[in-house]
């Protein structure tokens, strides 16, 4: 490339990173500005005297502590219980033998296509019947395994290569032992991956929560935002306040991990 | 000889063969059968129950009444309509937009991972949250997107309150939120392209253009056409997105009905459990011819 066609791709390049990292500059510049600054034109770029106030007004008015403490609680019960099925599942699916697994195996993947949308209707009358309306279990234990997952950490575990198990079981190791010693810690970059596309879908999971909680107390950030929104009006320089709050732990998770968010996303997509 | 008999030596259902991998299934495999698959079938039997009622699950026959009402309901025609309008305009768009950018990615560029960091963030972050932001970009009076249409001496637009505008705000906001993910599927089919060919060409002097078009494009043929059917089916649920930008409605007018939404409608506000179970099933069948198409284009290209 010679020098002017290479500014072209970064003016290019800069340009197009500008307008989608744009959302974010604006929710944040916004929130550290006044009520009457938000509603000037032309509107200022910077806050002309950044304030805190609207931040302490999200927490005051909103339980956003509560939710945020849901929503840590709900993720990281999601993505633990979802680990432990998936790697025991990817296991049978790849190391054990036993009749008819190829077959289980394709009718799973094919069951990968059911919409969640369409399963609320009788999961909800589960939760019903089960009592569990208004619980924070209600927003963990239907996603508790993922054939998705299920799939990536299989093809993991096929690819490590049969002497090792043999030479385990030669010195007495279960596969158990052999599962949890051997193959996970091999695993962990697929574990870590995947625990990650779990996690990000678990914090901004938004239908269901709607569906089956009502009480303020078990509810997660992102209807508790959407709560905020309805019960204490539009006033922008509030709801970006509340909504930064909301974005940040997936930002910071995703600024610190994106190497292997990405190439989980690559690998299969995001599964809702 | 001996690899045969070990074959069948595993093959053979015995009380160990069989309960060893059950133990190790049974945690996934429960779960998935009370959340996955007893669901899948309720919601079936469901849509063909007649005048079903939640309460005491009574309902007066069996038949594809629940689809005629839905198919006739106009505002699941309307959903229809909507959704796949928003399909036929994100999907495409942002896969043109997602394909230029994944190129220029893939060039010898400097910063690659500050890039990266900037296009791929939207896509970790709650559409509930972020749709906020929209909903204050769109502003009528103070958003920004007016105020920059201003600028071009363009008269500011009503995005959110005159339904004309509702469906093209929501996919202005679609067409940022698919980018990410399509970028990164494509940079990786880009990334798996071998760079011996592009040498080559460019050896023999054809242009960025001609390149791009004569060799990449179709060596990324099959990651564009995975990456199309995967962002259909996903658009093709478009729900969330509402309630941000519309206050959990379906457009100011009503008029923004999707299938999802639809289906949300009938089921935990009108509690017509017996349509929104045949609402679920058209779903379902969108979902499944289009995953028909992938697996095809899959077998073709694997060929």
């Amino acid at each position: 490339m010679n020098k002017g066609k290479k500014a072209l791709v970064y003016l290019i390049l800069a340009l197009g990173a500008f307008i989608m990292v744009f959302p974010f500059i604006w929710m944040i510049l916004s929130s550290l500005k006044t009520a009457s600054e938000v509603n000037t034109t032309p509107p200022t770029f910077f806050p002309k005297s950044p304030t805190w106030d609207n931040y302490r007004y999200a927490l005051e008015k909103a339980p956003f502590l509560i939710y945020f403490r849901n929503s840590v609680i709900v993720t990281v019960a999601c993505v633990a219980c979802t680990q432990f099925t998936t790697i025991l599942a990817a296991f049978a699916f790849s190391r054990l033998k036993f009749p008819g697994r190829d077959l289980l195996f394709s009718l799973l993947l094919s069951m990968m296509m059911i919409p969640f949308e369409m399963l609320i209707i009788a999961n909800y009358q589960t939760m019903v019947k089960w009592d569990l309306l208004d619980t924070l279990i209600a927003l963990i234990i239907p996603f508790t395994s993922s054939i998705f997952y299920t799939y990536i950490l299989r093809n993991f575990f096929l690819s490590i290569p049969d002497s090792f198990y043999y030479s385990a079981r030669v010195d007495g190791a279960s596969n158990w032992q052999y599962l949890w010693k051997i193959m996970v810690p091999m695993a962990k970059p697929s574990l870590v991956t995947i625990g990650l596309l779990n996690a990000i879908t678990c914090w901004n999971s938004f239908l269901w929560t709607v569906l089956v909680t009502n009480d303020t107390n078990v509810r997660t950030l992102p209807f508790g935002l959407y709560a905020f929104m309805s019960s204490s009006g539009i006033r922008y320089e509030r709801l970006m306040a509340a909504a930064t709050i909301v974005v940040i732990p997936m930002i910071v998770l995703f600024i610190f991990f994106r190497k292997h968010i990405v190439t989980g996303v690559s690998r299969g997509g995001l599964k809702g | 000889m001996r690899q045969k008999r070990f074959h069948a030596d595993q093959e053979r259902l015995t009380a160990k063969t069989f309960l060893v991998p059950a133990l190790f299934l049974a945690p996934f495999l429960i779960g998935l059968i009370i959340f996955t698959v007893y669901p899948f079938i309720n919601v079936l039997l469901i849509s063909f129950k007649e005048d079903y009622r939640l309460a005491n699950q009574t309902f007066s026959g069996i038949g594809f009444k629940n689809y005629a009402d839905v198919i006739a309901d106009p505002y699941f025609r309307s959903g229809l309509r909507n959704t796949s309008l928003y399909v036929v305009f994100v999907v495409p768009i942002a896969t043109v937009l997602s394909l230029f950018i994944a190129t220029l990615l893939n060039s010898q560029v400097k910063l690659k991972g500050f890039f990266q960091t900037c296009y791929f963030l939207p896509m970790v972050t709650s559409i509930t949250a972020i749709g906020l932001v929209w909903k204050w970009l769109f502003n009528f009076d103070y958003g920004l997107i007016n105020y920059l249409l201003s600028l071009f001496g363009a008269k500011a637009i009503n995005w959110l309150n005159n339904p004309v505008y509702n469906l093209p705000a929501l996919i202005i906001y679609g067409i940022w939120s698919m980018i990410p993910f399509t970028t990164i599927l494509l940079l990786a089919g880009l990334q798996n392209v071998d760079p011996q060919y592009m040498t080559a060409a460019r050896v023999d002097g054809a242009s960025t253009a001609r390149i791009f078009f004569r060799i990449t494009l179709p060596l990324l043929a099959p990651t564009v056409g995975l990456t199309l059917i995967v962002n259909m089916i996903s658009a093709s649920k478009v729900f969330s997105e509402l309630f941000p930008l519309f206050n959990g409605n379906p457009g100011a007018a009503y008029s923004l009905y999707t299938v999802v939404y639809y289906l949300y409608d009938q089921f935990f506000v009108k509690w017509r459990l017996d349509r929104a179970a045949a609402s679920a099933v058209i779903l379902f069948l969108i979902v499944l011819v289009l995953t028909m198409i992938q697996l095809f284009i899959q077998r073709k290209w694997e060929k």
